[in-house]
């Protein structure tokens, strides 16, 4: 994964809740068998409306999504991050996210940045003409007019991020422990390992 | 050794920590991985790159569904009919063969096994109570039917569940989702999550994990409870569950996977010992009614977004959230829909039975006794029954379901998940509606410009008959709930 520091520019005021993966990135994109290209698929419904916030011209290319309550619900597809990846998105600020899209996010290296409503509601309202900056470090959002957000992140997430962590290769690191574990298994629930398929019964 | 009462999901968290670190995170193991073609072969492909195997292709089965057409599979001659799409050609083929070359066990697409991922893992006794159950699908939640911990993952997490057979986690909060009293008849295990949905939210169960109990639960059939906690993920919550007990033993007793002879005797004391304890806490708890779920129906295009059949469709302006307003107007303007239409009154072109939710036996049946000796009506373009594994067809055909379904105007499918994404064949023209027995009811997720109402079984036949969304109370005697 790459390091994550402090992401600034311009943020995608899009303000919708319940924002599913499927809006994402509908199913029929899901199809190919590499995680590139996948932007041009990114929010298709939303971008098929004319004079939908991704087609203004100051955001093309903006690093910030804000959304609504709820951002990534529905599908586990991690499609969902990759797409926004390679649209160039690497944040979303959203009151609230869903489970599953936030460990995407973080494993591709997005920033899911969690704030109260009002804060995203002001967020929205300066992002239209202004860039808002996010700082990992420090965990605060900010923005030309002396905003000042401060938000919470788990902290293995966060070094994860700082640091651009290999995640598996961490838990490889812990293969003596997952070794004991499987034995300790073996001997209490034997039922668990090696299933063998036969004609039902 | 006294201990603090804890709950069916906290034993089965505890049971499975590899490592817990200072922050609070923890290495999970995980007993089972299922693996279908859609999530899977980025993951394969960076164990590729990165030199690393399998750890426990033993604990791990693979098998397509989403991309598979539902149209037959084997030419006359008995060899493979070729699948048009080639694209959806290529991830099939791209599990095919990275399966058995990580020495991962295999059901391809034309074996009697095939079918719904969620369907086979029941089925096949693969899933377990007790046990940790992961896949690259958000509906990994059903598995919680039979008293397992299940969720979906995306597909650095099977990249990392591969590796490794763990996943690093932070264990969620637990949620109570308590239904005493009786559903009535003709509401059905769908009518009831669709009902919870409707009360929890879409995000009301974020960042838990759901118990559902109570004597509604308990009375309920395996199928039935997998229909429920399947729709978990549409409340918010990675996972639900539902104690195992002699029912969950009884339908798991003999299937291909499942434990045998000592070890089911061993298992069998052990699963029961997983019940929540007489004062275990949750940190939320919802209570609800059995007597006060009716048959439901989803009118927006979020599956909170629900109305008993006898209702009407809702003005933005009953909401109380602006925010909520604004996903209403947004929504009915999709839906082609005016507040105020009653449910009853709403056409319908398209009937899609099937699913990781609907598509079991119970379910088939659920919809053939309401369609047996009646056909679909004339404004009903299109109806397709889609059997959720290959031997649930089977058995169904041995009912002689098959034919009340065709005699009915459906045209009945080999397994797979079909019109419940649009990633297949099977899809819902523009601005059609769909009365659909699947779980989402998303923008565009029965094809662009779909227009799903989500219901249950039953339901679907009813409005495949009348032509509408209706009520099934009305149109048959109903028996006891299923589906």
């Amino acid at each position: 994964m790459k390091a994550v520091s402090t992401i600034e520019g311009r943020a995608i005021p899009l303000g919708l809740k319940n924002v599913d993966t499927d809006v994402i990135i509908p199913a029929h994109w899901l199809k190919t068998i590499s995680r590139e290209g996948l932007g041009k698929g990114a929010f298709e419904t939303i971008r098929a409306a004319p004079g939908n916030p991704f087609d203004v011209e100051d955001f093309a290319n903006a690093p910030i999504l804000i959304a609504g309550d709820n951002f990534g619900c529905g599908s586990s597809r991690e499609h969902a991050a990759w797409a926004m990846l390679d649209m160039g998105l690497t944040a979303v600020i959203a009151p609230s996210f869903s489970d599953i899209f936030a460990g995407n996010a973080f494993k591709n290296g997005i920033l899911a940045v969690e704030l109260p409503q009002e804060q995203v509601d002001r967020l929205l309202e300066v992002a239209k003409d202004q860039p808002v900056t996010i700082d990992l470090e420090n965990q605060v959002v900010t923005t030309p007019f002396q905003d000042r957000f401060e938000f919470e992140i788990d902290p293995f997430r966060k070094r994860c991020l700082l640091e651009g962590l290999d995640e598996i290769g961490l838990t490889l690191g812990s293969e003596s422990a997952i070794t004991t574990h499987e034995h300790m298994r073996q001997g209490s629930m034997p039922w668990l390992d090696k299933p063998k398929r036969r004609e039902a019964a | 050794m006294a201990s603090t009462p804890r709950t069916l999901y906290e034993k089965i968290w505890d049971q499975h920590v590899v490592e817990q670190r200072d922050d609070g995170t923890c290495l999970l193991y995980i007993d089972r991985h299922l693996v279908h073609e859609v999530t899977s072969p980025q993951a394969f492909e960076a164990l590729r790159l990165t030199g690393r195997s399998v750890r426990r292709p033993d604990l791990t089965l693979a098998v397509p569904d989403h991309n598979l057409p539902t149209t037959p599979r084997l030419a006359a001659d008995g060899s493979r009919l070729p699948i048009a799409d080639a694209q959806s050609a290529a991830q099939l083929a791209a599990l095919e063969r990275n399966a058995p070359a990580f020495g991962i066990d295999y059901i391809d697409a034309v074996a009697a096994e095939q079918g719904i991922v969620h369907v086979v893992g029941p089925e096949q006794g693969f899933s377990l109570p007790g046990a940790t159950i992961v896949c690259g699908d958000s509906h990994t939640a059903a598995h919680g039917g039979v008293g397992a911990l299940a969720f979906g993952i995306g597909t650095s997490e099977v990249e990392h569940v591969l590796a490794t057979q763990t996943l690093q986690l932070r264990r969620s909060k637990s949620m109570e989702v308590r239904v005493d009293g009786d559903l009535g008849p003709g509401v059905t295990p769908k009518d009831l999550i669709l009902h919870i949905i409707g009360v929890i939210g879409t995000a009301g169960g974020t960042g838990y994990v759901i118990e559902y109990r109570g004597k509604v639960f308990e009375q309920m059939s395996v199928e039935g409870r997998l229909t429920v906690c399947n729709m978990s993920i549409e409340g918010g919550a990675r996972a639900g569950l539902i104690a195992p007990d002699d029912t969950v033993f009884a339908y798991l007793k003999g299937r291909p996977y499942a434990p045998q002879g000592e070890d089911w005797e061993r298992a069998v004391t052990w699963w029961r010992s997983l019940a929540t304890d007489e004062g275990a806490r949750f940190d939320k708890s919802v209570a609800i009614d059995a007597a006060g779920v009716e048959p439901t129906v989803s009118w927006g295009t979020s599956p909170e977004d629900v109305v008993a059949v006898g209702g009407v469709v809702p003005a933005p302006d009953s909401f109380a959230d602006p925010s909520k307003q604004e996903a209403v107007r947004k929504s009915l303007e999709y839906m082609g829909l005016e507040p105020g239409t009653p449910i009853e009154d709403i056409a319908v072109e398209n009937i899609f039975i099937g699913s990781c939710t609907n598509s079991r036996i119970e379910d088939l049946r659920a919809a053939a006794e309401v369609l047996k000796g009646r056909t679909k009506a004339a404004n009903v373009r299109w109806a397709i029954a889609v059997p959720g594994s290959g031997l649930v067809k089977r058995q169904a055909e041995a009912e002689g379901l098959d034919q009340i379904f065709t005699d009915a105007g459906f045209e009945w499918r080999e397994p797979g998940c079909s019109a419940c994404l649009a990633m297949n064949p099977d899809k819902v023209p523009p601005g059609e509606r769909c009365a659909s027995t699947s779980n989402r009811n998303f923008v565009g997720r029965q094809g662009p410009g779909a227009r799903t109402h989500l219901v249950s079984p039953a339901m679907a036949a009813a409005a495949a008959v009348t032509g509408r969304l209706a009520d099934v109370r009305k149109l048959a005697p109903c028996q006891a709930a299923s589906g």
